[in-house]
């Protein structure tokens, strides 16, 4: 490792302008003769559009469209789609209802987009939009997820006959009930997982222009995959062919998925600005974000868990209702089955596990991957069980993990999955070992004297991250591939431009990328520029999702800096008439090995480019492109152990230590894998303490600001206790594994757990709100 | 945000002319409720009439026990005060635990009061303080002053010039905040006053703004400490109730955030 090279903390190229304000964000972004939209969001959780009333708006100062569904649709604009086909265990394909980017007939969530409009400031577009008159006739409406499954319930959408989209299961039903029945102990529980919004501090915004001259569209938007978001906009909903469609994701200020859908509003903003003849912005403001942004996690499930008299699992049987909101986002089907019910096996030896998984429909804004995606959903539920079986049983919950861990790789568990690398008990020791696990009863004792009732809690995760294999994920439904590209362009003078499908919004995917190419050529990282997010620029790319720009983004560079490399040499060894095996490119110098010969890399690259004294043959020029295409899933894993202690008097929880010991195989930078880390597990936090996304009855969203929306703060989680045991990935060419997503998958569980201890009652939901504690501790 | 005109005042009568003279207009101080209520369109006055460039009505006087703190005194004028920190540090400590140091450094003791929201922090402080409101008209008891949630006795044209209470023998304030927006779920201003008697002032918990709890109040008169309150009730159906914490709930955080009050005050 140099000091730039793989494994070094090398600071962020990139957070000079963002800590300077110099960021340039979506909304930084302006064009001449710029027109703003404004929606007409419906108020009513499902309502009959009757009529809508432009007039008054029309006639307001400086409003040049009032739009609606029927005009979108009339122009041939398509409907929103579904990526990933699932088959319900009977074959048939899923039931899923139609979503215009505008309402035509029907609003069904409160926050639905019934009209927009364009005006030339921002203030007269939002002032004409409340002069839209629309005549709803309300409908019944449904809210959870079990209401909508029940008889009578009120229908959302015609093709979804009882709200129901598909009725899916894994692994065998019978073999798994059997064992169960045959089981020492059996243990049960009900666990939801509370749904949850996602916040990126910058929401979401769309710029389109449409250039009539050049008959193209250009779009600016806050996109973790804008070749994905060109590829649905041209394909699907007819908005522009795709060779006249540009589109620009330039800094994005935070993601955690749900920057990877491709929403009405950026349709509407395309189709309009042709349909108007002005450059449209849409920029969403907080209370749109919370109404509108898709949500993540609301599951509800019914697990039962059978060992035999030695603590050893024989079958898990698990029924999940998955609320997925009124319409279908992108990969929304995905994630409570191929993303969820596929890591139920978790770190765990299991012969028997089965899965149903029902999705419906609700008057609640759509639900799609939230950082882990069904993972984190998995995760809770083997985690919490596995804690109360071992309570039950009376045994260490450490101890009964250790029992059951996976320890011969591979390993193939009754749900697809091939786990292919990790070492469960190294990372259990260190974390055990960080949290002195052994002395809580004396901590807890001393708690006690204090009036604090303390308490521990564990969760060995496990994740699926690097998606993914593309032919795997075509059999399973997927209507994409999940490879991903990479270009590396060697200029003249021997800097270096790195071209990557991969998106970057927070990442620091242009320095832990930069260090690949200093570790291969020992270039200076400030040589090597890093170009993402822009269609003109990258041919192609599937972008950042899933803990995949590490382990997929980085191997398609790998594979394209090989290429550069023998060439390189190719070009090296005929200049200094040498073998072209004897050639070694290290510190920026191309050396014969074993002699003094030698050039400068800027010397090779020159070469390549004037032409003159090339290998017979040889094209000029020094640029590779590769594609990476993933050979199977990696996994991530570790051992969080998370104490707290609790106020019996206010019911408060306070996290007194949180220790994550992880496998993430290959680290490129720790200091960047640490954020990931840090801000993963305050996430879980936020989500097991805090985060609450509530309708009331009437479907209107309670939690619509921060008022009321509780996010972690600094002073609401510890300095957290990190390490990492690297057990190399066999799968890629990095042996990385990918740490984007783990800490928001661990943490929730080790919470849980912890605080269940503290209290001794285990009927805990989430988020552990000081109120709900202290009504259980109490008995109210 | 609807348009509106913006005035600067530079002396109390001429914010009333001002205020008078604008179709719908409103007085603002710092600005911390109103103005994020307008970027909802949730308020919309014609006019602003902004208080916090009236010299008059700016800073901290103390004369002897007597305080004085005008009404356009930001929060963090007052969390940093050394010498009502001297007579008074409950009220240093209350303005240093609002909201974050922006706020603190616009929001003020005028605008808190006035504007009365049910989960503000200063008006317990006003109430157990057993304060005097200074007005452009009068000067209000606090016990007159609030009129519950969001009311007060303020007149459309009656601006607060100043805070006016006597230094007490013993006095503290405890916050428990909400999760969300920690705003005060429950905070409890306790304070012996001079004259020997005792306030116990509770904002955010109650359903109708900020009330005094008699009850506590005469137990602590007569043994100031946190058992002699311990079996205090507090009535449920005066609690408000929602998604933070419903009326039992906040019912316990009375008695329990009183109790850590007069304990900090001991």
């Amino acid at each position: 490792m140099g000091v730039e090279g793989i494994g070094a903390r090398v600071l962020r190229k990139e957070d000079k302008r963002f800590i300077t304000g110099k960021g340039r964000y979506t909304d930084d972004f302006k064009m001449a003769g710029m027109h703003y939209a404004a929606f007409v969001r419906s108020p009513h959780a499902h309502a009959k559009i009757r009529g809508i009333d432009k007039s008054a708006a029309e006639a307001m100062p400086g409003v040049v469209g009032v739009l609606d569904g029927k005009q979108l649709t009339g122009d041939g604009i398509g409907n929103l789609i579904c990526g990933w086909m699932i088959h319900s265990k009977d074959g048939s394909p899923m039931n899923m209802g139609a979503w215009s980017a505008i309402a035509t007939e029907h609003v069904r969530y409160v926050g639905d987009a019934a009209a927009v409009v364009v005006a030339d400031t921002l203030e007269n577009a939002r002032a004409a939009a409340e002069a839209v008159v629309i005549d709803y006739e309300e409908l019944p409406h449904v809210i959870r997820a079990v209401d909508a499954l029940k008889d009578g319930a009120p229908q959302l959408h015609p093709e979804a006959k009882g709200n129901l989209i598909y009725d899916w299961e894994i692994g065998e039903k019978d073999a798994t009930e059997q064992a169960i029945a045959g089981a020492a102990h059996v243990t049960e529980m009900e666990i939801v997982n509370n749904r949850l919004s996602p916040n990126p501090m910058e929401p979401r915004a769309a710029l389109a222009n449409y250039d009539e001259a050049d008959d193209h569209f250009t779009l600016y938007t806050t996109s973790q995959n804008p070749h994905v978001a060109r590829l649905v906009l041209s394909a699907f909903y007819q908005v522009a062919p795709e060779h006249k469609l540009r589109v620009i994701a330039p800094d994005v200020g935070g993601g955690f998925g749900s920057k990877i859908y491709i929403y009405p509003e950026e349709i509407v903003c395309l189709w309009a600005s042709k349909r108007l003849g002005v450059p449209v912005k849409w920029t969403s403001d907080r209370t749109e974000a919370f109404l509108t942004d898709a949500h993540g996690r609301d599951h509800v499930s019914k697990a039962r868990i059978g060992f035999d008299k030695d603590g050893k699992i024989v079958g898990f049987s698990i029924d999940t209702i998955a609320n997925i909101g009124a319409y279908m986002s992108l990969f929304s089907s995905s994630v409570p089955t191929y993303l969820y019910a596929t890591l139920l096996s978790g770190q765990y030896n299991i012969a028997n596990i089965h899965c149903n998984v029902r999705t419906v429909y609700t008057n609640t804004a759509p639900v799609d991957a939230y950082r882990g995606a069904g993972r984190p959903e998995a995760t809770y539920l083997v985690e919490r069980i596995m804690e109360t079986a071992a309570r039950e049983m009376g045994m260490d919950p450490a101890e009964l993990r250790r029992r059951n861990f996976v320890s011969e790789f591979p390993h193939q568990t009754p749900v697809i999955m091939c786990y292919d690398a990790g070492d469960y008990n190294a990372t259990l020791d260190a974390a055990l070992k960080a949290a002195d696990y052994a002395n809580i009863g004396k901590r807890k004792e001393e708690a006690k004297a204090r009036g604090k009732l303390r308490g521990i809690g564990l969760s060995c995760y496990i994740e699926a991250c690097g998606i993914a294999p593309s032919a795997a994920v075509g059999s399973l439904g997927a209507g994409v591939g999940l490879w991903e590209s990479g270009e590396i362009r060697v200029n003249p003078v021997g800097t270096v431009e790195i071209l990557t499908g991969s998106h970057s919004h927070g990442q620091g995917h242009e320095t832990t990328f930069a260090q690949l190419v200093n570790e291969r050529f020992g270039l200076p990282v400030d040589n090597v520029q890093v170009i993402h997010g822009d269609t003109d620029k990258v041919q192609f790319g599937m972008g950042t999702y899933g803990s995949r720009s590490g382990a997929v983004g980085m191997s398609a560079l790998v594979k394209a800096l090989d290429k550069v490399e023998a060439k390189a040499k190719k070009i090296a060894a005929h200049l200094m008439e040498a073998d072209e095996g004897d050639i070694v490119i290290e510190d920026g110098e191309v050396k014969v090995a074993g002699t003094d010969r030698k050039l400068g890399w800027h010397e090779v690259c020159l070469a390549a480019y004037t032409g003159h004294n090339l290998p017979q043959g040889m094209e000029p020029g020094l640029k590779e492109t590769a594609f990476y295409d993933p050979t199977n899933f990696t996994f991530p894993a570790g051992t969080y152990v998370c104490e707290v202690e609790v106020d019996p008097e206010t019911g408060k929880t306070e996290v007194i230590q949180f220790v994550a010991a992880d496998d993430f195989g290959v680290i490129v930078n720790p200091m960047i894998v640490e954020g990931q880390v840090h801000g993963g597990i305050t996430q879980g936090i936020g989500q097991a303490l805090l985060e609450n996304v509530i309708y009331d009855d009437n479907g209107q969203l309670l939690t619509a600001s921060y008022m009321d929306y509780a996010m972690p703060r600094a002073d609401d989680v510890p300095s957290y206790k990190l390490s990492t045991h690297e057990t190399v990935c066999p799968g890629n060419p990095m042996g990385m594994k990918g740490c984007g997503e783990a800490g928001a998958i661990g943490s929730p569980p080790a919470l849980i757990n912890a605080i269940t201890d503290a209290i001794g009652n285990n009927n805990l939901t989430m988020p552990a709100t000081p109120a709900r504690v202290w009504a259980l501790i109490n008995g109210k | 945000m609807y348009a509106t005109n913006y005035h600067r005042a530079s002396s109390v009568e001429e914010a009333v002319n001002l205020l008078k003279s604008g179709d719908d207009a409103k007085f603002v101080s710092g600005g911390q409720t109103l103005i994020p209520t307008m970027k909802q369109r949730l308020a919309a006055p014609s006019d602003l009439v902004d208080l916090r460039h009236i010299d008059a009505m700016k800073g901290i006087s103390i004369d002897g026990v007597q305080v004085t703190i005008g009404a356009a005194t930001t929060h963090a004028e007052v969390a940093s005060s050394a010498e009502l920190a001297g007579v008074c540090a409950a009220i240093c400590s209350l303005a240093a635990h609002i909201g974050d140091p922006a706020v603190r450094h616009m929001g003020t003791i005028g605008g808190s009061v006035a504007n009365n929201d049910p989960a503000a922090d200063y008006p317990a402080a006003v109430l157990g303080l057993d304060a005097q409101v200074r007005t452009s008209k009068r000067t209000i008891d606090a016990a007159d002053f609030f009129n519950g949630m969001f009311d007060t006795a303020l007149e459309e044209d009656e601006v607060i010039t100043a805070i006016t209470f006597q230094a007490p023998e013993k006095a503290a304030y405890v916050k428990y905040p909400n999760p969300a927006s920690r705003y005060a779920m429950c905070g409890v201003f306790a304070a012996r006053l001079k004259d020997g008697s005792v306030r116990v002032a509770i904002t955010g918990a109650g359903n109708d703004g900020v009330f005094r709890h008699t009850e506590m109040e005469e137990a602590l008169a007569a043994d100031w400490s946190p058992a002699a309150i311990a079996s205090c009730s507090v009535d449920e159906g005066d609690m408000l109730s929602d998604i933070h914490g419903d009326s039992a709930y906040r019912a316990n955080l009375v008695r329990v955030i009183a109790k850590r009050a007069v304990e900090a005050a001991a």
